[in-house]
């Protein structure tokens, strides 16, 4: 039989009239919101596709008179494929963080486990996969201002950059509170008590993955 | 009787009230998942570059059925909403229907979809 007091000190928080740590319900009500900037965001894009007066094009080929020299498609597939992949394995790599930390208190006797186990790994390759993903965007957005499409040459211009621009924040955000992760399991070591706030960076970084994946088909592939 | 509702609700709490399910996928999960996004991945862009299928009016749907498969199975497996309470789906799923439905009307209010 426990009594209130013990239960509180050993949980680290009441209990609350829901059950469920306020935290927790934070982070998807938080998240439920996002998806309505991310949908007004992608709606704003999908009305003005096709719209553009002036060049260049996602998808076609410019030619004079609506551009001043024939300028070819500005999206590039392959390279946004493999950026997209980088999203998609830095998840995996975040929920064997999450993972890692939740069984930090087991044994680990074989060298599988052992890596599978050791979250710091799996929250440096979260990280350092979301800083590549950054990377592929920066390079894509210069390409872009080279090619002669900036946020001000048309509508494609202006929405293509609004939308993805917003979701590299949001990358970055993640990328930032992984590293502050990171930190404190080097400082302290993350403990299965620790695996809530895990937890709740991992539901945001998964919320940027399939944002993401909504934007690739939305964007790069439906033509 | 009062420290048994204490009891009860301390228990409550080491269950679900920390965020954390009873029953997170295991690894070898979580690999088979990685495995089948790559696959829906791969799919899409092979699909982007198949001629015939781009000239059919198949081709968005099928990229749109591949992209909201890989959303789905994010969200079940990677995001643990298969296994979480069941007030987190409905405080995601709410709004992902309702911005869902927004994107839909309106692009029929003003995109592609417009009712003449």
């Amino acid at each position: 039989m426990a009594n209130p007091a013990a239960a509180l000190e050993h949980h680290g928080h009441p209990p609350t009239t829901t059950g469920l740590d306020n935290k927790k319900v934070a982070i998807w009500a938080f998240i439920g919101s996002e998806c309505m900037l991310f949908a007004s965001l992608i709606s704003t894009y999908l009305i003005y596709k096709g719209r553009s007066v002036h060049g260049p094009f996602p998808h076609l080929v410019c030619s004079p008179p609506l551009c001043d020299k024939v300028m070819p498609a500005v999206l590039d597939i392959p390279v946004t494929s493999i950026s997209t992949f980088v999203l998609l394995v830095s998840s995996l790599a975040m929920v064997l963080a999450l993972a890692a930390v939740e069984n930090a208190d087991k044994p680990k006797h074989t060298m599988g486990e052992k890596i599978l186990g050791n979250s710091r790994l799996w929250l440096f390759m979260t990280a350092l996969l979301g800083t590549t993903f950054l990377g592929f965007q920066a390079y894509e957005f210069t390409s872009f201002v080279h090619k002669g499409l900036t946020i001000q040459t048309n509508l494609f211009g202006s929405s293509f950059f609004t939308l993805t621009g917003f979701h590299g924040a949001h990358v970055t955000a993640g990328v930032l509170w992984l590293l502050t992760l990171l930190a404190i399991d080097f400082k302290r070591g993350l403990k299965p008590k620790d695996a809530l706030i895990v937890d709740i960076c991992a539901l945001y970084w998964h919320f940027v993955d399939v944002v993401w994946v909504a934007i690739f088909t939305l964007v790069y592939l439906i033509h | 009787m009062a420290l048994d509702q204490a009891d009860a609700n301390a228990a409550h709490v080491d269950h679900t009230a920390m965020g954390i399910a009873h029953e997170h996928p295991t690894w070898s999960v979580y690999w088979k998942v990685a495995v089948i996004l790559t696959i829906l991945t791969a799919l899409e862009v092979w699909v982007y570059y198949i001629p015939s299928i781009v000239a059919t009016h198949w081709f968005v749907p099928i990229l749109l059925v591949l992209a909201a498969a890989k959303f789905v199975i994010v969200v079940l497996f990677y995001m643990h909403l298969r296994y979480d309470h069941r007030l987190f789906r409905a405080l995601f799923t709410g709004p992902l229907l309702i911005a869902m439905s927004t994107i839909v009307a309106l692009l029929f209010l003003f995109g592609h979809l417009v009712i003449k």
